[in-house]
């Protein structure tokens, strides 16, 4: 099947590590860039940089409307009904929630309120609603994960009894799993209550539809589909943004300011306090650009092969002494493998691979919770896009078989 | 595989196989103490025992990876029977070793409480540390650094913890 975009079209991957090819499998954790979007970056601090909403001058309004143009760009990627108000460029993804939780969770959850958490979700989905949980002494509920490394729906409703946000990854970072995010909304709603997902891993991964996941809520990362760090989106019903606080104060997000008071500015710059990051969203909106070109049914497809591929390749080359940890049907699993060799300590398998020029992570992947659950401290975790071919898979399994000379 | 072979020598495999000292101590009169290593997850619990001005007895618990276990199990073997000043200075030379890397990195924070690179390397008398040194190879890798300090932190803090000076 080879590589869904060339890997050439990426500057970084032509790089060699201790000698060998670079065999980059973390894009989980961060995506690599296309030149494209390189050059968009490039081009726009070369050619128009200015602050955006304050100039009247030329160059200050081409910075305006490159800075518009992606946020209706990255509206129109996730089918956003309105995306000139309710798309919010924030810092990341653990910032969007963050301002979820910090305005609407202060504004809207009282002493005695629920919010149903998961135990796949990322501390990023966890930590914020601890936060305020002491702060408004609210009772946390949480979704467990079964057998098959689902999420445990069993009670559903009843869990939802009296819960007013369900707080929930679209798909784990871990296991891969794509919980049937359109179900639980749909329950959700029924019991009342709102739901924020967590879209980081879903985003750049699978096409995306606001309308058909049934989100309130919904976060991710520009640097993880191929954009730039310092750019996260949070996308939010229109109702739900006009009637929240703001986040941050600062430049930008006023209409006025007095000295008994201020009034805030409208959506989306209400919640946009001081320079944004300009240069970082004319980034994203070539990175949708190319997502968008290279067609997301054809990404989704893409890494179920390769997915399909690699499970394939190291079950029949290592069977037993290989333990993968989420489902094995490509259909409700994006390109996240988390596995444990043998005995071999994940910190040490990442170190084998290193030699190999083999890039994967190690660690809990911030999955405190969901490490217990599976009775581990960690996971190795490869995970793939499009940029991946079944050479880099069958790098990884020659990779891991050097593990057995130093720890077999 | 070169690079690697420095990394996971012969004695750091045997440790991390076979680690000694493994296990629990009743606490008291045992103190416990725990290291964790935020960024991977490995933990190490350390139950130490003193008599007399000197670290009697010692056991570990926890887990991780190859070297945080070895590091562990080597040190057990190292400071057990020594009186709190020689364990003290064992600690040092150690870290000593270990930042030799971290200063020439330009690690800020480890260069604040050193003297810089040159006279670290002085500081450490290879001749002191035995089988340790066999982790020396661990500054080639600094993301492993944190790995091979975890129990030697965890022991420095539990000294203090018991008040020794």
């Amino acid at each position: 099947m080879g590589s869904l975009t060339p890997k050439a079209d990426f500057p970084l991957l032509s790089q060699r590590v201790h000698g060998r090819r670079i065999v980059y499998l973390d894009s989980a954790s961060s995506s690599q860039r296309p030149q494209a979007v390189l050059d968009a970056m490039d081009d726009y601090y070369r050619t128009t940089h200015a602050n955006v909403h304050r100039g009247v001058y030329a160059i200050a309004e081409e910075a305006d409307r490159r800075y518009e143009a992606a946020r209706m760009a990255v509206g129109s990627f996730i089918g956003a009904p309105d995306p000139e108000h309710e798309v919010i460029f924030t810092k990341n993804t653990t910032e969007a929630i963050n301002l979820v939780a910090s305005s609407w969770g202060r504004y809207r959850l009282h002493a005695g309120d629920a919010v149903l958490l998961t135990d796949m979700d990322h501390h990023s989905n966890i930590v914020p609603w601890l936060t305020l949980a002491e702060e408004r002494s609210l009772e946390l509920r949480w979704l467990g994960v079964d057998e098959q490394y689902r999420l445990d729906l069993s009670e559903l409703d009843h869990q939802l009894d009296g819960v007013k946000l369900v707080a929930c990854t679209a798909m784990s970072n871990v296991l891969g799993t794509i919980p049937p995010l359109a179900h639980i909304a749909e329950r959700a709603h029924s019991a009342g209550a709102l739901v924020l997902a967590d879209a980081a891993q879903l985003v750049p991964h699978l096409p995306t539809d606001i309308g058909s996941l049934g989100c309130d809520f919904l976060a991710f990362s520009a640097h993880k589909m191929l954009g730039p760090t310092g750019i996260g989106v949070l996308w939010a019903r229109r109702a739900l943004l006009e009637e929240m606080p703001p986040f941050l104060g600062g430049g930008g997000m006023i209409r006025d300011v007095r000295h008994d008071g201020f009034s805030a500015n409208v959506l989306p710059w209400k919640f946009e306090a001081g320079t944004p990051p300009i240069a970082e969203a004319v980034g994203l909106g070539a990175a949708v650009g190319y997502l968008e070109s290279t067609g997301m049914e054809a990404v989704r497809k893409h890494e179920m092969n390769l997915t399909s591929y690699a499970l394939d390749t190291l079950s029949e080359r290592f069977g037993e002494d290989l333990r993968i940890f989420g489902p094995p049907d490509v259909e409700e699993r994006g390109g996240v493998i988390s596995f444990a060799y043998r005995d071999v300590h994940p910190h040490d398998m990442a170190q084998v691979l290193d030699q190999s020029g083999v890039c994967v992570r190690a660690g809990h992947h911030c999955t405190k919770p969901l490490m217990r659950r599976l009775g581990v401290s960690a996971t190795a975790r490869a995970s793939l896009y499009l940029y991946n071919d079944e050479s880099d898979v069958e790098a990884l399994a020659e990779g891991m078989a050097e593990a057995d000379t130093l720890f077999g | 595989m070169t690079g690697l072979e420095d990394l996971y020598r012969e004695i750091i495999l045997d440790h991390y196989r076979s680690p000694r000292n493994r296990g629990e101590l009743p606490v008291p009169p045992a103190h416990r103490v725990e290291g964790f290593n935020p960024l991977c997850g490995d933990e190490v619990v350390l139950y130490v025992e003193l008599e007399e001005g000197t670290l009697s007895d010692i056991r570990i618990a926890g887990q991780g990876c190859s070297i945080s276990q070895s590091s562990a199990s080597l040190m057990s073997a190292a400071v057990k029977g020594k009186s709190i000043s020689e364990v003290r200075g064992l600690i040092r030379t150690f870290k000593a070793m270990m930042s030799i890397h971290e200063a020439r990195l330009g690690d800020g924070s480890e260069r604040a409480s050193s003297n810089g690179a040159s006279s670290d390397e002085a500081a450490v008398d290879p001749e002191a540390l035995g089988e340790l040194a066999a982790l020396q190879g661990v500054v080639k890798f600094p993301v492993r650094i944190k790995c091979a300090t975890l129990s030697w932190n965890a022991l420095a803090q539990g000294l203090d913890e018991m008040g020794t000076g």
